[in-house]
């Protein structure tokens, strides 16, 4: 059973932890921390930077749920950076050459990309249940050999058109995109975000409310008890990891369907990385995963308003890293905290003279 | 077999291919100097990081951080060295690499937080940190946040005699001989001090761990820290110190990437995995000095070589590879192992094909080799590896497992 103290407590804890520390270095660089924190509240107010955020949590949070369901089975899917530009590179080739009806060819595409995001994850999985290699050592390195990979693809010789000082995929046509939804002034939020909050709900479904998903966890939690209840946890491995795959295929389709309908060889980098952060925020779970992504949005555009007052804008990467370390640190500390409360509350009742009940945590 | 024996085993094979490969497709890139000289720069940061991997996981703790704590020793390393020589720049990198160490025993050791997730907010937090303070601290002096000012390197040392001996024999062009001295040329001429410490401390990490007092108590921290609690062994320290020594390499790693000559001064993302590639070195010399010593090696190799001979020479690898695995396959034949024998012949026929069927490799993956390489050899080493036994799990004091 988890309290709403669990839960809540070290997120708000690892942030104020993040904020002390930043002040700190704020001071020593010799700027003002208030009117640093004043400046990055003040950017939700504004319109623009408010859609943005939106948007590019819309992005995270694909990422975080990516990482989220190998979390849930124990395996490190470090690679959802590699799987995420591998399918996305595939996927705006494919989609460019296709010739569709409007809502169709954004499902065909959608398709690809969670396919081919998978294959990329594919040799992981085969390594890991056949030979035991770490998955993280693999991935990592498959993340370093998508470079080489995507730029073969993007090569004049190749798939990419020249545009401009940048080559990049050819463009996808109309009916393959994602219409956004205009807000005015603000700008365009993406309609990737319904996409996004399907998934989210999808995935609370698969975990809590079906066989699949209770096998998953019980051979996260606990490969040898799984095993003796009939799963066989190398077969959990390989879906856990081909399904983490696929989500994070789709990590980059926000921006591709949304915004670009094409792939450059500058399109940011790095979402996958932010998933583990913003999987390990939210515990993976889908309503927490979408607070770390916003979080982590609101942290990345708060970079630019600190620039324009004069701040460096790594402090918000250090802000990041620090909550990281602090939130995980932070949900021990509680968990201790509550389990020696926990001891008091029943050697207390022992004392009194009474066995404590089964609810107070006495024996059964 | 005594370890050192098939190491030196392994080592005469390996030239013995280059050789055969290098005489067979007419490459001499293969075994020349140049060649040799780049590998053992390009390995050193990987040995030191490999080295640091060693430390961490003898004692049990998973540390995945080595990238992170790399990076904060190339930013120790430009910043010490431009104000203090060199050598204060090695001794700022172990600092800022142990600091990193520290914070990762802090988080695993004290609050007992997953090893891995630890590790990766390091790498979060060391790239924040640096990119902090070389944006407070070189963008004055460089004009650039980027990159630091111009940094004093090491010096560099020859064995004269034996260096102006081997380089006759590499003239000579004499099969086998000529190929072996082209290797050892190359890391006998202008060596760092750097390298020499480095490759000093392969052995020194040998005797530490397996032949102290200290080192036994450490390696059993990794192995059963109950048992060795139970014994007098406070976990602990021990694992902090292991974390503390491990930080300090992985910086020292950040440093020889900033301090060689040939190499950039503090660069962002310098790092590029190296710490990753490292660990994937230790898992490869299966948590043994000698075995990540030969990762190091092959990693160094693959890289030196795709860039100082570039696609033509990789794919002469791969023609080196067909032979290795053809020799396998004769091996495993007369073993009877009939699956093994069957799916090394699969493979040198596939790599063949590849071999035969291509001039050259799409230039854009020829940086990558050293990935692939480390793929394709954690797959086929990965069954025989005996990791340290309690190695990522959480361990407080008397609390049983």
């Amino acid at each position: 059973m988890i309290s709403w103290r669990t839960a809540l407590l070290p997120p708000a804890l690892a942030i104020a932890f993040a904020m002390a520390l930043s002040s700190v270095a704020l001071l020593i660089s010799g700027a003002n921390p208030m009117e640093a924190f004043a400046a990055m509240g003040a950017q939700l107010f504004k319109g623009t930077t408010a859609v943005d955020t939106v948007n590019l949590a819309t992005v995270y949070y694909f990422a975080g749920l990516a990482v989220a369901i190998g979390f849930q089975m124990n395996l490190f899917n470090i690679g959802v950076e590699g799987q995420y530009r591998f399918a996305a590179v595939i996927a705006a080739i494919v989609g460019a050459a296709m010739e569709l009806p409007p809502v169709l060819h954004v499902l065909a595409i959608l398709a690809v990309a969670m396919l081919s995001g998978a294959a990329y994850a594919l040799l992981p999985a085969i390594l890991k249940v056949t030979r035991g290699v770490s998955e993280v050592i693999t991935t990592i390195m498959l993340n370093s050999i998508v470079f080489g990979i995507v730029a073969y693809l993007i090569s004049a010789d190749q798939f990419g058109v020249q545009r401009g000082n940048n080559i990049s995929t050819a463009q996808i046509p109309e009916t393959g995109w994602i219409p956004g939804i205009p807000l005015g002034e603000a700008g365009t939020m993406f309609g990737a975000v319904f996409l996004a909050i399907a998934m989210g709900v999808g995935y609370w479904f698969l975990l809590n409310r079906t066989r699949f998903g209770f096998e998953l966890q019980a051979s996260g939690e606990s490969p040898t008890a799984a095993t003796a209840g009939g799963v066989s946890a190398k077969r959990m491995t390989m879906i856990a990891m081909l399904l983490s795959g696929a989500v994070a295929g789709l990590i980059a389709m926000p921006e591709l369907l949304g915004r670009d309908h094409v792939y450059a060889m500058t399109a940011t980098q790095g979402y996958g990385f932010t998933g583990i952060a913003v999987a390990l925020l939210g515990r993976n779970h889908p309503a927490g995963v979408a607070f770390g992504a916003l979080l982590w949005a609101f942290l990345d555009k708060s970079a630019v308003s600190l620039e324009s007052i004069g701040i460096p804008r790594e402090i918000a990467t250090i802000i990041q890293g620090t909550i990281v370390l602090s939130v995980v640190v932070a949900y021990e500390i509680v968990k201790r905290a509550e389990l020696a409360a926990e001891q008091r509350r029943v050697g207390r009742q022992t004392r009194n003279g009474m066995p404590a009940s089964v609810s107070q945590g006495g024996a059964v | 077999m005594p370890g050192w024996l098939r190491g030196v085993l392994w080592a005469v094979v390996a030239i013995s291919v280059l050789s055969t490969t290098s005489y067979l497709t007419g490459l001499d890139s293969l075994t020349s100097s140049n060649t040799s000289q780049t590998a053992l720069r390009l390995a050193l940061p990987i040995l030191f990081a490999a080295l640091g991997g060693l430390w961490a996981e003898r004692a049990g703790v998973i540390n995945i951080g080595l990238e992170g704590m790399m990076i904060l020793g190339t930013w120790g390393a430009a910043w010490g060295a431009y104000y203090g020589g060199v050598w204060a720049g090695l001794l700022a990198a172990i600092l800022f690499g142990a600091l990193g160490g520290l914070l990762h025993a802090v988080a695993t050791v004290t609050f007992g937080v997953n090893h891995i997730v630890s590790g990766v907010a390091i790498n979060l937090l060391g790239l924040g940190v640096t990119k902090y303070l070389a944006n407070i601290v070189f963008e004055p002096l460089s004009g650039n946040p980027r990159q630091s000012p111009p940094v004093p390197k090491f010096e560099t040392y020859s064995a004269t005699f034996l260096s102006d001996w081997l380089a006759e024999l590499e003239q000579a062009q004499r099969v086998g001989i000529s190929d072996a001295a082209g290797l050892l040329h190359g890391l006998v001429t202008q060596v760092s001090p750097l390298a020499m410490i480095a490759l000093l401390l392969v052995p020194l990490s040998y005797l530490v761990l397996w032949r102290t007092r200290f080192g036994l108590r450490l390696r059993s921290c990794g192995e059963n820290p109950v048992a060795a609690e139970s014994l007098g062994v406070n976990v602990y320290v021990h694992k902090y110190l292991a974390l503390l020594i491990s930080g300090g390499l992985a910086g020292m790693g950040g440093a020889s990437l900033v301090l060689l000559a040939g190499g950039a001064d503090y660069l962002e993302n310098q790092t590029n995995g190296r710490g990753y590639i490292g660990l994937a070195a230790m898992i490869f010399g299966n948590w043994r000095p000698g075995g990540l010593l030969g990762g190091a090696a092959l990693f160094g190799y693959s890289d030196g070589l795709q860039l100082s001979a570039g696609g033509e020479a990789v794919l002469a690898l791969c023609y080196g590879a067909v032979l290795l695995l053809a020799v396998i396959a004769v091996v495993q034949l007369v073993r009877r192992r009939w699956l093994a024998a069957a799916l090394s012949a699969v493979a040198a026929g596939v790599l063949y094909y590849v071999y035969w069927a291509n001039d050259e490799l799409p230039r854009e993956l020829i940086p990558y080799t050293p990935h692939f390489v480390t793929i394709i050899i954690l797959a086929v080493a990965a069954q025989k590896l005996r990791p340290p036994k309690a190695i990522g799990k959480r361990y407080r004091r008397g609390e049983d497992d």
